[in-house]
């Protein structure tokens, strides 16, 4: 029979902690919603161009292109790592990616065997150039990525250093290939390349919808799986995780690679907006990147984090940019708000930390 | 009670642990029989931990064997003395204060549900068993509250109900009753006695000598690394093992 699970224990003095004291509404996360909810009400009323449909698609792209980056770095902040190459990673993999496809597409390309038509034989199949180069792309960020984490994890070195390191590295590669002259996605397949990386469904841009779907298999993976839980208990307590027999090397250089990966793809779909990767691409997004994560509510610290955080960071920074262009104040103020965002937000955390 | 005629649970034979200069242990042989409670005592610095990790495979010893259940063992990892049903309850605790209760309880060994080839966590089910210990510990903990939230004695009850999970046939709690209420410690002597009944062997490491004349059968004294005394608990008393910790009497 199925009887209702008896509590063997009475909780005589140990009250139930309200819903309010935790999950979302106990988190940065949470207020920082509220706070973009505030915002969004008073750029209706600021600005009757706010929410036009024009408007909206605007901003739902442009807060996508660092948003696929900023859910990967999520990933290491919780662990309690950084990663500053996230920019330099965006460019690489998008360089990579459209000299490839270019490559692949020339007829007399030493790499490729030539069809009867004249035609590469990669391009007599439509899709499969682009589908080759941009596993190229991912492929060079999932190297780095295991080369960040291999350094971290088993050689035990600060990701701070390290990240930096490989930031100047992969920018460097990435003059190296180029001769830093960047490259343009080209050949038979350079159409679906576009409309897969900037083009709309239903007049959703598709970075945004990419955006949802990577967004909800990452909040499965961190709160419904076990890899999820080792990442989060790393961050809250690495000796505790280690103690308990979780793979402590291996999760640390996961995240890596995921972030890595994530950093690549953003950098792609970018360079199909832009239609080219030129060298100096994406430079300091690691920046925009980190403090949209913080922003959101992941803690530098470890062991908080999350795909909703990591979103609604994003979209208050480009809210606020957005905002600023309507009122047409000078570009330069954004930089500068954008810090001023970061200390606040991290403050209002720090003082309700305090008060509860 | 423990049986003189039932194979050691656990034997050391010589174990000895440098680190660089620093002899943290030397020369120590033990026995610990099934459903045994042993009181390891010394002072600060006396090697007690160090014992205990290197029962518990954090650290190879420098020196000498382990015995399981009378098989020659050699742990290079945790995962390996739990492997063989060696638990630790660690005097730091060793949880992860931004996860719940469940999720502390079962770190490192979830428990999943499959749906086709992915497996996801079944939190209902770990939240299920993890109240049922902590009924068993008579502590009230709610499985699905942040650890960060709790008392020392809750985050204890965290702890031990860990090592209730598996079958443990040695547990091993390093300063289990160090900073938690009186109440609380009634509730983890409680618990000893409770695995105690189930033929599990408990290795108590305590400063406070009512503790450990309430829940154990027998008494080890170290001092400067080594073992100065191993007596049952009726053949002692608390000035004796005073005398011995503080070394104003050397060996018994
Ligand atoms: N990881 C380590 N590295 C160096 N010395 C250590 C280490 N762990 C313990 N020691 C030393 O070993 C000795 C015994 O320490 P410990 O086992 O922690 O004692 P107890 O738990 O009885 O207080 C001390 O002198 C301590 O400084
Ligand atoms: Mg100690």
């Amino acid at each position: 029979m199925a009887m209702p699970l008896e509590s063997p224990i009475t909780f005589s003095n140990v009250g139930k902690i309200k819903w309010w004291q935790r999950g979302i509404f106990a988190s940065q996360t949470g207020y920082v919603l509220l706070a973009l909810a505030v915002l969004l009400v008073i750029m209706h009323f600021a600005s009757p161009y706010f929410f036009t449909e024009g408007n909206m698609q605007n901003v739902a792209k442009n807060f996508s292109f660092i948003a696929i980056a900023t859910l990967g770095v999520t990933f290491v902040i919780i662990t309690g790592g950084i990663d500053l190459s996230v920019g330099s990673m965006m460019c690489f993999s998008a360089m990579i990616t459209s000299m490839v496809m270019t490559e692949l597409s020339a007829p007399g390309s030493p790499l490729v065997h030539m069809a009867a038509d004249g035609k590469t034989v990669l391009a007599n199949v439509p899709g499969l150039i682009l589908l080759v180069s941009i596993l190229a792309g991912l492929g060079v960020a999932l190297i780095a990525g295991l080369v960040n984490g291999f350094c971290i994890a088993v050689l035990g070195l600060s990701p701070f250093v390290t990240t930096l390191g490989m930031l100047s590295i992969v920018r460097g590669l990435g003059y190296v290939v180029s001769n830093g002259r960047g490259s343009f996605p080209g050949g038979p397949d350079a159409d679906y390349f576009y409309a897969a990386t900037s083009g709309d469904v239903l007049g959703v841009p598709v970075p945004f919808i990419y955006l949802v779907i990577l967004a909800l298999a990452m909040a499965v993976v961190l709160h419904h799986s076990a890899f999820g839980r080792h990442v989060f208990a790393l961050g809250g307590n690495e000796k505790a995780a280690e103690l308990t027999g979780i793979p402590v090397v291996r999760v640390k250089i996961e995240v890596y690679v995921i972030c890595a990966l994530a950093a690549g793809l953003q950098g792609i779909i970018i360079s199909g907006w832009l239609g080219s990767a030129p060298a100096n691409m994406a430079t300091s997004y690691e920046l925009n990147v980190i403090a949209a994560a913080v922003i959101g509510g992941a803690n530098l610290a470890g062991g908080i984090g999350g795909p909703l955080g990591a979103i609604v960071g994003c979209v208050l920074l480009e809210v606020i940019r957005n905002g600023l262009v309507l009122a047409q104040v000078s570009s330069y103020w954004q930089q500068t708000l954008v810090g001023v965002i970061i200390i606040l937000a991290v403050l209002v955390d720090r003082i309700r930390s305090r008060m509860s | 009670m423990a049986h003189a005629d039932a194979t050691p649970v656990l034997e050391l034979q010589g174990i000895g642990k440098e680190f660089g200069a620093i002899r943290a242990l030397h020369d120590v042989d033990m026995q610990v029989l099934p459903g045994e409670v042993v009181g390891l005592m010394g002072d600060n610095g006396a090697g007690k931990s160090t014992l205990v990790k290197i029962i518990a495979g954090n650290f190879r010893p420098s020196h000498g064997e382990i015995r399981f259940a009378g098989d020659a063992v050699h742990f290079n990892r945790p995962v390996d003395a739990r492997g063989v049903g060696i638990e630790v309850v660690y005097q730091d605790l060793a949880l992860a204060d931004n996860l719940t209760a469940a999720a502390n309880v079962f770190l490192g060994r979830e428990l999943k549900r499959k749906f086709g080839p992915i497996a996801l966590l079944d939190h209902k089910a770990m939240a299920a068993r993890a109240l049922e210990l902590f009924g068993e510990l008579r502590s009230e903990t709610r499985p699905d509250d942040l650890v960060k939230q709790m008392s020392g004695g809750q985050r204890q009850a965290v702890a031990i109900a860990r090592t209730r999970l598996s079958n443990a046939r040695l547990v091993m709690m390093d300063e289990p009753t160090a900073a938690i209420s009186v109440r609380q410690v009634e509730q983890v002597l409680g618990l000893i006695h409770r695995l105690k009944e189930q033929g599990v062997a408990v290795m108590l490491i305590s400063h406070r000598m009512p503790d450990v004349f309430a829940v154990c059968d027998r008494v080890i004294v170290m001092r400067r690394g080594e073992k100065r005394a191993d007596k049952p608990i009726q053949e002692t008393s608390p000035e004796e093992i005073t005398a011995l910790i503080t070394g104003a009497k050397e060996a018994a």
